[in-house]
Protein backbone atom coordinates (compact mmCIF):
# COMPACT_ATOMS: atom_id res chain seq x y z
CA UNK A 1 0.00 0.00 0.00
CA UNK A 2 2.74 2.46 0.93
CA UNK A 3 4.67 1.46 -2.18
CA UNK A 4 1.68 2.28 -4.29
CA UNK A 5 1.14 5.59 -2.52
CA UNK A 6 4.79 6.45 -2.95
CA UNK A 7 4.67 5.58 -6.61
CA UNK A 8 1.53 7.65 -7.19
CA UNK A 9 2.96 10.55 -5.23
CA UNK A 10 6.18 10.39 -7.23
CA UNK A 11 4.20 10.33 -10.45
CA UNK A 12 2.12 13.31 -9.35
CA UNK A 13 5.28 15.20 -8.43
CA UNK A 14 6.86 14.56 -11.83
CA UNK A 15 3.64 15.52 -13.58
CA UNK A 16 3.48 18.68 -11.48
CA UNK A 17 7.03 19.70 -12.36
CA UNK A 18 6.33 18.91 -16.02
CA UNK A 19 3.16 21.03 -15.91
CA UNK A 20 4.94 23.99 -14.32
CA UNK A 21 7.75 23.74 -16.85
CA UNK A 22 5.20 23.43 -19.64
CA UNK A 23 3.33 26.54 -18.51
CA UNK A 24 6.52 28.62 -18.35
CA UNK A 25 7.55 27.21 -21.73
CA UNK A 26 4.15 27.98 -23.28
CA UNK A 27 4.17 31.49 -21.84
CA UNK A 28 7.59 32.12 -23.31
CA UNK A 29 6.50 30.86 -26.73
CA UNK A 30 3.31 32.95 -26.71
CA UNK A 31 5.37 36.08 -26.22
CA UNK A 32 7.99 35.19 -28.79
CA UNK A 33 6.33 33.86 -31.84
CA UNK A 34 4.25 36.71 -33.20
CA UNK A 35 5.83 39.32 -35.38
CA UNK A 36 3.43 41.48 -37.34
CA UNK A 37 6.09 42.84 -39.66
CA UNK A 38 7.77 39.65 -40.83
CA UNK A 39 8.12 39.31 -44.62
CA UNK A 40 8.14 35.65 -45.70
CA UNK A 41 9.65 34.12 -48.87
CA UNK A 42 7.51 33.69 -52.00
CA UNK A 43 4.94 30.92 -51.73
CA UNK A 44 4.68 31.14 -47.94
CA UNK A 45 1.40 29.82 -46.58
CA UNK A 46 -0.51 31.96 -44.06
CA UNK A 47 1.62 33.01 -41.08
CA UNK A 48 -0.13 30.71 -38.60
CA UNK A 49 0.28 27.69 -40.85
CA UNK A 50 3.79 28.79 -41.73
CA UNK A 51 4.89 28.80 -38.11
CA UNK A 52 3.37 25.36 -37.62
CA UNK A 53 5.13 23.87 -40.64
CA UNK A 54 8.56 25.54 -40.69
CA UNK A 55 11.29 23.42 -39.10
CA UNK A 56 13.86 26.25 -39.31
CA UNK A 57 16.18 24.25 -41.56
CA UNK A 58 17.32 27.19 -43.68
CA UNK A 59 17.17 25.32 -47.00
CA UNK A 60 15.29 28.29 -48.51
CA UNK A 61 18.00 30.63 -47.24
CA UNK A 62 20.67 28.37 -48.72
CA UNK A 63 18.79 28.16 -52.02
CA UNK A 64 18.51 31.93 -52.52
CA UNK A 65 21.08 32.79 -55.20
CA UNK A 66 21.20 36.42 -54.04
CA UNK A 67 21.57 35.55 -50.35
CA UNK A 68 18.66 37.86 -49.74
CA UNK A 69 16.85 35.69 -47.19
CA UNK A 70 17.83 35.83 -43.54
CA UNK A 71 17.28 33.00 -41.06
CA UNK A 72 16.10 34.86 -37.96
CA UNK A 73 18.72 34.89 -35.23
CA UNK A 74 17.84 35.30 -31.57
CA UNK A 75 17.79 39.05 -31.05
CA UNK A 76 16.46 39.84 -34.53
CA UNK A 77 12.97 40.28 -33.06
CA UNK A 78 11.57 37.88 -35.62
CA UNK A 79 10.28 34.35 -34.94
CA UNK A 80 13.59 32.65 -34.30
CA UNK A 81 15.05 30.36 -36.95
CA UNK A 82 12.47 31.27 -39.60
CA UNK A 83 13.31 32.96 -42.93
CA UNK A 84 12.54 36.60 -43.66
CA UNK A 85 13.55 39.52 -45.85
CA UNK A 86 15.06 42.87 -44.91
CA UNK A 87 14.00 44.66 -48.08
CA UNK A 88 16.06 47.79 -47.67
CA UNK A 89 19.19 45.65 -47.56
CA UNK A 90 18.39 42.65 -49.71
CA UNK A 91 15.07 42.48 -51.55
CA UNK A 92 13.63 39.47 -53.38
CA UNK A 93 14.89 39.34 -56.99
CA UNK A 94 11.85 37.31 -58.08
CA UNK A 95 13.66 34.33 -59.65
CA UNK A 96 11.48 32.59 -62.20
CA UNK A 97 12.26 29.13 -60.85
CA UNK A 98 11.58 30.27 -57.25
CA UNK A 99 14.41 28.17 -55.75
CA UNK A 100 13.58 29.12 -52.16
CA UNK A 101 10.05 27.77 -52.33
CA UNK A 102 11.20 24.72 -54.29
CA UNK A 103 13.72 23.89 -51.57
CA UNK A 104 11.21 23.84 -48.70
CA UNK A 105 10.83 20.25 -47.47
CA UNK A 106 7.80 20.79 -45.23
CA UNK A 107 5.36 22.80 -47.31
CA UNK A 108 5.72 26.00 -45.27
CA UNK A 109 6.60 27.41 -48.68
CA UNK A 110 4.10 25.97 -51.14
CA UNK A 111 4.91 26.10 -54.85
CA UNK A 112 1.20 25.68 -55.64
CA UNK A 113 0.63 29.21 -54.34
CA UNK A 114 2.99 30.57 -57.02
CA UNK A 115 1.82 28.37 -59.86
CA UNK A 116 -0.31 29.38 -62.81
CA UNK A 117 -1.77 27.45 -65.72
CA UNK A 118 -0.33 28.02 -69.18
CA UNK A 119 -2.33 27.92 -72.42
CA UNK A 120 -2.43 24.10 -72.40
CA UNK A 121 -3.58 23.98 -68.82
CA UNK A 122 -0.20 22.84 -67.54
CA UNK A 123 1.01 24.22 -64.24
CA UNK A 124 3.89 26.66 -64.61
CA UNK A 125 5.64 28.65 -61.95
CA UNK A 126 4.76 32.32 -61.96
CA UNK A 127 6.71 34.46 -59.52
CA UNK A 128 4.31 37.33 -60.22
CA UNK A 129 1.77 35.44 -58.11
CA UNK A 130 4.00 35.79 -55.06
CA UNK A 131 2.51 37.93 -52.30
CA UNK A 132 5.41 38.60 -49.96
CA UNK A 133 3.79 41.82 -48.84
CA UNK A 134 2.58 45.09 -50.28
CA UNK A 135 4.56 48.25 -50.99
CA UNK A 136 3.18 51.25 -49.16
CA UNK A 137 4.09 54.88 -49.88
CA UNK A 138 4.49 57.58 -47.25
CA UNK A 139 3.30 60.52 -49.31
CA UNK A 140 4.59 63.04 -46.81
CA UNK A 141 8.24 62.06 -47.23
CA UNK A 142 8.17 60.82 -50.84
CA UNK A 143 9.93 63.56 -52.79
CA UNK A 144 7.94 62.77 -55.96
CA UNK A 145 4.82 63.82 -54.06
CA UNK A 146 6.64 67.07 -53.15
CA UNK A 147 6.96 67.78 -56.85
CA UNK A 148 10.63 66.85 -57.19
CA UNK A 149 11.20 64.54 -60.10
CA UNK A 150 11.98 61.02 -58.90
CA UNK A 151 10.87 57.73 -60.33
CA UNK A 152 13.39 55.44 -58.62
CA UNK A 153 10.77 53.04 -57.27
CA UNK A 154 8.80 53.00 -60.49
CA UNK A 155 11.92 52.16 -62.51
CA UNK A 156 13.05 49.52 -60.00
CA UNK A 157 9.71 47.71 -60.02
CA UNK A 158 9.93 44.36 -61.86
CA UNK A 159 6.19 44.60 -62.54
CA UNK A 160 6.54 48.16 -63.83
CA UNK A 161 3.34 49.89 -65.03
CA UNK A 162 1.19 47.34 -63.29
CA UNK A 163 2.37 47.17 -59.68
CA UNK A 164 3.60 50.78 -59.68
CA UNK A 165 2.16 53.39 -62.02
CA UNK A 166 2.77 57.12 -62.13
CA UNK A 167 -0.13 59.51 -61.66
CA UNK A 168 0.24 62.89 -63.32
CA UNK A 169 -1.15 65.82 -61.37
CA UNK A 170 -0.88 69.58 -61.65
CA UNK A 171 1.56 71.16 -59.20
CA UNK A 172 -0.66 73.83 -57.64
CA UNK A 173 2.24 75.34 -55.73
CA UNK A 174 4.17 76.44 -58.80
CA UNK A 175 1.22 76.53 -61.11
CA UNK A 176 3.28 75.38 -64.06
CA UNK A 177 4.87 72.05 -63.15
CA UNK A 178 3.63 68.50 -62.86
CA UNK A 179 3.71 66.11 -59.96
CA UNK A 180 4.60 62.62 -61.11
CA UNK A 181 3.37 60.56 -58.20
CA UNK A 182 4.03 56.82 -57.87
CA UNK A 183 1.01 54.69 -56.97
CA UNK A 184 1.09 51.03 -55.90
CA UNK A 185 -1.56 48.55 -57.04
CA UNK A 186 -2.19 45.65 -54.72
CA UNK A 187 -3.45 43.29 -57.41
CA UNK A 188 -0.02 43.27 -59.07
CA UNK A 189 2.47 44.12 -56.30
CA UNK A 190 4.40 41.02 -55.20
CA UNK A 191 6.04 42.79 -52.29
CA UNK A 192 9.50 41.99 -53.64
CA UNK A 193 10.96 45.13 -52.06
CA UNK A 194 13.07 46.32 -55.00
CA UNK A 195 11.27 49.68 -54.74
CA UNK A 196 12.12 49.95 -51.06
CA UNK A 197 15.77 49.37 -51.77
CA UNK A 198 15.77 51.83 -54.68
CA UNK A 199 14.07 54.66 -52.73
CA UNK A 200 16.38 57.65 -52.44
CA UNK A 201 15.09 59.12 -49.19
CA UNK A 202 17.05 58.67 -45.98
CA UNK A 203 14.57 56.14 -44.62
CA UNK A 204 12.63 54.57 -47.47
CA UNK A 205 9.39 56.38 -48.25
CA UNK A 206 8.11 53.32 -50.06
CA UNK A 207 8.35 50.15 -48.03
CA UNK A 208 6.91 46.67 -47.94
CA UNK A 209 4.52 45.62 -45.19
CA UNK A 210 2.78 42.27 -44.77
CA UNK A 211 -0.56 42.42 -46.56
CA UNK A 212 -2.37 41.78 -43.29
CA UNK A 213 -0.91 45.02 -41.99
CA UNK A 214 -1.04 47.12 -45.15
CA UNK A 215 -4.56 46.42 -46.40
CA UNK A 216 -8.08 47.10 -45.25
CA UNK A 217 -11.11 45.13 -46.30
CA UNK A 218 -14.23 46.72 -47.72
CA UNK A 219 -17.61 45.28 -46.91
CA UNK A 220 -19.68 43.34 -49.42
CA UNK A 221 -22.38 46.00 -49.04
CA UNK A 222 -20.42 48.72 -50.81
CA UNK A 223 -20.66 48.25 -54.54
CA UNK A 224 -18.63 49.79 -57.31
CA UNK A 225 -21.62 50.44 -59.55
CA UNK A 226 -19.34 51.54 -62.38
CA UNK A 227 -17.73 48.09 -62.60
CA UNK A 228 -19.68 45.45 -64.49
CA UNK A 229 -20.79 42.62 -62.26
CA UNK A 230 -19.55 44.11 -59.01
CA UNK A 231 -23.09 44.19 -57.59
CA UNK A 232 -23.00 40.39 -57.47
CA UNK A 233 -21.05 40.77 -54.26
CA UNK A 234 -24.21 41.92 -52.50
CA UNK A 235 -25.46 38.37 -52.87
CA UNK A 236 -22.61 37.23 -50.66
CA UNK A 237 -23.40 39.74 -47.94
CA UNK A 238 -25.26 38.41 -44.90
CA UNK A 239 -28.96 39.23 -44.57
CA UNK A 240 -28.69 40.71 -41.12
CA UNK A 241 -26.14 43.19 -39.93
CA UNK A 242 -24.69 42.89 -36.50
CA UNK A 243 -23.08 46.19 -35.72
CA UNK A 244 -21.40 46.07 -32.37
CA UNK A 245 -21.58 49.51 -30.83
CA UNK A 246 -23.26 50.73 -27.64
CA UNK A 247 -25.78 52.52 -29.78
CA UNK A 248 -26.72 49.63 -32.03
CA UNK A 249 -29.22 48.21 -29.56
CA UNK A 250 -31.27 51.37 -29.89
CA UNK A 251 -33.22 52.52 -32.88
CA UNK A 252 -31.59 55.39 -34.81
CA UNK A 253 -34.65 57.57 -34.15
CA UNK A 254 -33.96 57.31 -30.43
CA UNK A 255 -30.71 59.16 -30.58
CA UNK A 256 -31.23 61.22 -33.68
CA UNK A 257 -34.27 62.90 -32.11
CA UNK A 258 -32.65 63.31 -28.72
CA UNK A 259 -32.04 66.87 -27.70
CA UNK A 260 -28.45 68.01 -27.42
CA UNK A 261 -27.38 68.35 -23.79
CA UNK B 1 48.21 13.53 -20.57
CA UNK B 2 45.76 11.19 -22.11
CA UNK B 3 47.05 9.24 -25.06
CA UNK B 4 45.49 9.37 -28.49
CA UNK B 5 44.37 5.79 -28.02
CA UNK B 6 42.41 6.80 -24.93
CA UNK B 7 40.63 9.41 -27.03
CA UNK B 8 40.37 7.67 -30.36
CA UNK B 9 36.58 7.68 -30.53
CA UNK B 10 36.43 11.19 -29.11
CA UNK B 11 38.73 12.37 -31.90
CA UNK B 12 36.61 10.57 -34.50
CA UNK B 13 33.43 12.07 -33.08
CA UNK B 14 34.83 15.60 -33.08
CA UNK B 15 36.06 15.13 -36.63
CA UNK B 16 32.62 14.07 -37.81
CA UNK B 17 30.80 16.78 -35.84
CA UNK B 18 33.07 19.53 -37.17
CA UNK B 19 33.12 18.09 -40.69
CA UNK B 20 29.31 18.09 -40.83
CA UNK B 21 29.16 21.73 -39.72
CA UNK B 22 31.86 22.64 -42.25
CA UNK B 23 29.94 20.87 -45.02
CA UNK B 24 26.76 22.77 -44.07
CA UNK B 25 28.61 26.08 -44.14
CA UNK B 26 30.18 25.18 -47.49
CA UNK B 27 26.77 24.16 -48.82
CA UNK B 28 24.84 27.19 -47.62
CA UNK B 29 27.37 29.96 -48.06
CA UNK B 30 29.69 28.76 -50.81
CA UNK B 31 27.36 26.58 -52.86
CA UNK B 32 29.32 23.35 -52.43
CA UNK B 33 26.28 21.15 -52.61
CA UNK B 34 27.32 18.20 -50.47
CA UNK B 35 25.10 19.19 -47.55
CA UNK B 36 22.66 22.09 -47.52
CA UNK B 37 20.29 23.27 -44.82
CA UNK B 38 21.02 22.28 -41.24
CA UNK B 39 20.31 19.48 -38.79
CA UNK B 40 16.55 20.19 -38.88
CA UNK B 41 16.29 19.38 -42.58
CA UNK B 42 18.93 19.08 -45.23
CA UNK B 43 19.70 17.96 -48.72
CA UNK B 44 22.57 15.50 -49.25
CA UNK B 45 24.43 15.89 -52.56
CA UNK B 46 21.58 18.02 -53.80
CA UNK B 47 19.31 14.96 -54.03
CA UNK B 48 18.73 12.98 -50.85
CA UNK B 49 16.43 14.71 -48.34
CA UNK B 50 17.23 14.26 -44.64
CA UNK B 51 15.06 15.49 -41.79
CA UNK B 52 15.04 15.50 -38.01
CA UNK B 53 12.26 13.00 -37.23
CA UNK B 54 11.55 14.55 -33.83
CA UNK B 55 11.11 18.00 -35.40
CA UNK B 56 8.69 16.43 -37.89
CA UNK B 57 6.82 14.70 -35.06
CA UNK B 58 6.31 18.11 -33.46
CA UNK B 59 5.15 19.55 -36.77
CA UNK B 60 2.62 16.69 -37.04
CA UNK B 61 1.51 17.40 -33.48
CA UNK B 62 1.09 21.05 -34.44
CA UNK B 63 -1.42 19.89 -37.04
CA UNK B 64 0.57 20.12 -40.27
CA UNK B 65 1.06 17.38 -42.82
CA UNK B 66 4.50 17.97 -44.29
CA UNK B 67 5.42 17.13 -47.87
CA UNK B 68 6.62 13.69 -48.96
CA UNK B 69 10.17 15.03 -49.25
CA UNK B 70 10.31 15.69 -45.52
CA UNK B 71 8.65 12.38 -44.62
CA UNK B 72 11.21 10.47 -46.71
CA UNK B 73 14.02 12.51 -45.14
CA UNK B 74 12.75 11.82 -41.63
CA UNK B 75 12.33 8.14 -42.48
CA UNK B 76 15.93 7.81 -43.68
CA UNK B 77 17.28 9.30 -40.46
CA UNK B 78 14.91 7.28 -38.29
CA UNK B 79 15.88 4.05 -40.04
CA UNK B 80 19.59 4.80 -39.81
CA UNK B 81 19.60 5.48 -36.08
CA UNK B 82 16.66 3.26 -35.14
CA UNK B 83 17.90 0.12 -36.89
CA UNK B 84 21.64 0.64 -37.09
CA UNK B 85 23.33 3.25 -34.95
CA UNK B 86 21.06 3.72 -31.92
CA UNK B 87 21.33 7.02 -30.09
CA UNK B 88 24.61 7.77 -31.90
CA UNK B 89 23.18 11.09 -33.12
CA UNK B 90 23.84 12.58 -29.69
CA UNK B 91 27.52 11.65 -29.52
CA UNK B 92 28.56 11.66 -33.16
CA UNK B 93 26.45 14.33 -34.86
CA UNK B 94 24.88 16.79 -32.42
CA UNK B 95 27.06 19.92 -32.18
CA UNK B 96 25.86 20.64 -28.65
CA UNK B 97 27.65 17.45 -27.59
CA UNK B 98 30.92 19.33 -28.08
CA UNK B 99 29.76 21.96 -25.60
CA UNK B 100 28.52 19.52 -22.98
CA UNK B 101 31.63 17.33 -23.32
CA UNK B 102 33.73 20.44 -22.83
CA UNK B 103 31.74 21.32 -19.73
CA UNK B 104 32.36 17.82 -18.40
CA UNK B 105 36.09 18.04 -19.13
CA UNK B 106 36.32 21.43 -17.43
CA UNK B 107 34.52 20.03 -14.39
CA UNK B 108 36.85 17.07 -14.28
CA UNK B 109 40.02 19.15 -14.65
CA UNK B 110 38.86 21.50 -11.92
CA UNK B 111 38.49 18.46 -9.72
CA UNK B 112 34.85 19.13 -9.04
CA UNK B 113 32.90 16.34 -7.43
CA UNK B 114 29.56 15.31 -8.81
CA UNK B 115 27.38 18.33 -7.99
CA UNK B 116 24.76 18.01 -5.31
CA UNK B 117 21.65 18.71 -7.33
CA UNK B 118 19.83 15.49 -8.04
CA UNK B 119 17.71 15.18 -11.09
CA UNK B 120 15.97 12.21 -12.61
CA UNK B 121 17.26 10.98 -15.93
CA UNK B 122 13.65 10.34 -16.82
CA UNK B 123 12.97 14.08 -16.85
CA UNK B 124 13.85 14.06 -20.54
CA UNK B 125 10.88 11.82 -21.33
CA UNK B 126 8.59 14.32 -19.61
CA UNK B 127 10.19 17.14 -21.60
CA UNK B 128 9.68 15.11 -24.76
CA UNK B 129 6.02 14.52 -23.94
CA UNK B 130 5.60 18.18 -23.09
CA UNK B 131 7.17 19.13 -26.45
CA UNK B 132 4.43 17.24 -28.22
CA UNK B 133 1.64 18.48 -25.96
CA UNK B 134 2.71 22.12 -26.38
CA UNK B 135 3.13 21.65 -30.12
CA UNK B 136 -0.48 20.50 -30.28
CA UNK B 137 -1.81 23.24 -28.01
CA UNK B 138 0.15 26.15 -29.50
CA UNK B 139 0.27 24.98 -33.12
CA UNK B 140 4.04 25.38 -33.40
CA UNK B 141 6.89 22.88 -33.06
CA UNK B 142 7.48 23.72 -29.40
CA UNK B 143 10.98 22.34 -28.75
CA UNK B 144 12.36 23.69 -32.02
CA UNK B 145 11.59 27.18 -30.70
CA UNK B 146 13.68 26.88 -27.56
CA UNK B 147 16.19 24.22 -28.55
CA UNK B 148 19.77 25.19 -27.67
CA UNK B 149 20.81 22.57 -30.24
CA UNK B 150 19.00 24.55 -32.93
CA UNK B 151 20.45 27.81 -31.59
CA UNK B 152 23.93 26.36 -31.88
CA UNK B 153 23.81 24.75 -35.30
CA UNK B 154 21.76 27.55 -36.86
CA UNK B 155 24.12 29.99 -35.20
CA UNK B 156 27.24 28.34 -36.57
CA UNK B 157 25.75 27.79 -40.02
CA UNK B 158 23.56 30.87 -40.52
CA UNK B 159 24.70 33.48 -37.99
CA UNK B 160 24.66 33.40 -34.20
CA UNK B 161 22.92 36.60 -33.08
CA UNK B 162 22.02 36.27 -29.41
CA UNK B 163 21.82 32.49 -29.78
CA UNK B 164 25.00 31.97 -27.78
CA UNK B 165 23.10 32.70 -24.56
CA UNK B 166 21.20 29.40 -24.70
CA UNK B 167 24.42 27.53 -25.44
CA UNK B 168 26.20 29.27 -22.57
CA UNK B 169 23.32 28.35 -20.28
CA UNK B 170 23.70 24.67 -21.19
CA UNK B 171 27.46 24.86 -20.62
CA UNK B 172 27.04 26.39 -17.16
CA UNK B 173 24.27 23.95 -16.26
CA UNK B 174 26.45 20.98 -17.19
CA UNK B 175 29.63 22.38 -15.68
CA UNK B 176 28.23 23.64 -12.39
CA UNK B 177 24.80 22.20 -11.67
CA UNK B 178 24.23 18.65 -12.92
CA UNK B 179 26.82 16.40 -14.55
CA UNK B 180 25.65 15.61 -18.10
CA UNK B 181 22.67 17.71 -17.10
CA UNK B 182 21.35 18.64 -20.52
CA UNK B 183 22.14 15.64 -22.73
CA UNK B 184 21.63 13.07 -20.00
CA UNK B 185 18.62 14.50 -18.18
CA UNK B 186 16.67 17.13 -20.12
CA UNK B 187 17.09 16.92 -23.86
CA UNK B 188 13.89 15.64 -25.53
CA UNK B 189 15.75 14.93 -28.77
CA UNK B 190 18.04 12.59 -26.85
CA UNK B 191 14.96 11.03 -25.27
CA UNK B 192 13.45 10.55 -28.71
CA UNK B 193 16.56 8.83 -30.06
CA UNK B 194 16.81 6.74 -26.87
CA UNK B 195 13.31 5.42 -27.57
CA UNK B 196 13.78 5.15 -31.33
CA UNK B 197 17.12 3.37 -30.97
CA UNK B 198 16.07 0.81 -28.34
CA UNK B 199 16.44 -2.09 -30.74
CA UNK B 200 19.35 -0.86 -32.83
CA UNK B 201 22.00 -3.29 -33.96
CA UNK B 202 25.36 -1.59 -33.25
CA UNK B 203 26.12 -1.93 -29.56
CA UNK B 204 28.94 -1.73 -27.05
CA UNK B 205 29.78 -5.22 -25.82
CA UNK B 206 31.48 -6.32 -22.62
CA UNK B 207 33.85 -9.27 -22.22
CA UNK B 208 33.65 -10.34 -18.59
CA UNK B 209 36.83 -12.43 -18.44
CA UNK B 210 39.07 -9.51 -19.44
CA UNK B 211 37.50 -7.10 -16.97
CA UNK B 212 39.47 -6.19 -13.84
CA UNK B 213 36.58 -4.18 -12.39
CA UNK B 214 38.48 -0.91 -12.35
CA UNK B 215 35.18 0.78 -13.26
CA UNK B 216 36.81 3.43 -15.43
CA UNK B 217 34.17 2.75 -18.08
CA UNK B 218 31.35 3.53 -15.67
CA UNK B 219 33.13 6.68 -14.47
CA UNK B 220 33.66 7.90 -18.03
CA UNK B 221 30.19 6.98 -19.29
CA UNK B 222 27.77 9.91 -19.70
CA UNK B 223 24.88 7.46 -19.16
CA UNK B 224 26.36 5.05 -16.56
CA UNK B 225 23.02 3.34 -15.93
CA UNK B 226 23.45 1.53 -19.26
CA UNK B 227 26.46 -0.47 -18.00
CA UNK B 228 24.98 -2.77 -15.33
CA UNK B 229 26.81 -5.84 -16.68
CA UNK B 230 30.34 -4.56 -16.25
CA UNK B 231 32.39 -7.05 -14.24
CA UNK B 232 29.41 -9.34 -13.90
CA UNK B 233 28.61 -10.96 -17.21
CA UNK B 234 29.29 -10.91 -20.92
CA UNK B 235 26.93 -9.11 -23.20
CA UNK B 236 25.85 -6.03 -25.06
CA UNK B 237 24.51 -2.73 -23.76
CA UNK B 238 20.79 -3.05 -24.30
CA UNK B 239 19.51 0.35 -23.12
CA UNK B 240 18.53 2.85 -25.79
CA UNK B 241 20.04 5.59 -23.65
CA UNK B 242 23.58 4.53 -24.65
CA UNK B 243 24.87 7.07 -27.18
CA UNK B 244 27.51 4.72 -28.65
CA UNK B 245 30.07 7.40 -27.87
CA UNK B 246 32.74 4.77 -27.25
CA UNK B 247 34.14 6.43 -24.11
CA UNK B 248 33.93 3.15 -22.16
CA UNK B 249 35.87 1.37 -24.90
CA UNK B 250 38.67 3.90 -25.19
CA UNK B 251 39.23 4.35 -21.44
CA UNK B 252 39.23 0.60 -20.69
CA UNK B 253 42.83 -0.52 -19.97
CA UNK B 254 41.87 -4.19 -20.27
CA UNK B 255 40.15 -4.18 -23.65
CA UNK B 256 37.05 -5.54 -22.03
CA UNK B 257 34.73 -3.34 -24.10
CA UNK B 258 34.30 -3.20 -27.85
CA UNK B 259 31.80 -2.22 -30.51
CA UNK B 260 29.81 -5.13 -31.86
CA UNK B 261 26.37 -6.38 -32.68
CA UNK B 262 23.47 -6.48 -30.27
CA UNK B 263 23.38 -10.27 -30.61
CA UNK B 264 26.22 -12.26 -32.10
CA UNK B 265 25.39 -15.23 -34.29
CA UNK B 266 26.85 -17.56 -31.64
CA UNK B 267 24.63 -16.06 -28.97
CA UNK B 268 21.67 -16.32 -31.27
CA UNK B 269 22.14 -20.06 -31.72
CA UNK B 270 22.99 -20.57 -28.05
CA UNK B 271 19.72 -18.91 -27.09
CA UNK B 272 17.87 -21.20 -29.46
CA UNK B 273 19.53 -24.22 -27.86
CA UNK B 274 18.76 -22.87 -24.42
CA UNK B 275 15.13 -22.47 -25.43
CA UNK B 276 15.06 -26.11 -26.43
CA UNK B 277 16.68 -27.22 -23.15
CA UNK B 278 15.37 -24.77 -20.55
CA UNK B 279 16.82 -26.81 -17.65
CA UNK B 280 20.41 -26.10 -18.64
CA UNK B 281 19.80 -22.40 -18.66
CA UNK B 282 18.65 -22.39 -15.03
Amino acid sequence: MTDRREFLFGLAKSAGIAAIGGLVWAGYLEGKRVSATVLRPPGAVGEGKFLAACTKCGLCVAACPYQALVLARPGDHMPVGTPYFVMREAPCRMCRDIPCAAACPTGALDLDLVRDRDAEGKGVLDINKARIGLAVIDRETCIAYWGIQCDACYRACPVIDRAITVDYARNDRTGKHAILAPVVHSDHCTGCGLCERACVTKKASIFVLPRMLAMGESSDRYVRGWEAGDEKRIGEAPEETRTMTPRSSKSPTDYLNREEP
Amino acid sequence: MATISENRYRIMRRTIQILLLALFIAGNVYGVKVLQGNFSSSLLLGVVPLSDPFALLQVFAAGTMVSAKAVIGGGIILLFFGVLAGRAFCAWVCPLNMVTDLADTVRERAGARVPGLQMSRNARYWVMGMSLVLSTVLGIAAFEWISPIGSLHRGIIFGMGAGWTAVAAVFLFDALVVRNGFCGHLCPLGAFYALAGRASVVRVRHVRERCTRCMRCVEACPEPQVLPMVGKRDGAVTSGECTNCGRCIEVCPDRAMHFGMRTTLKEHFDTEKADQNPDKNG
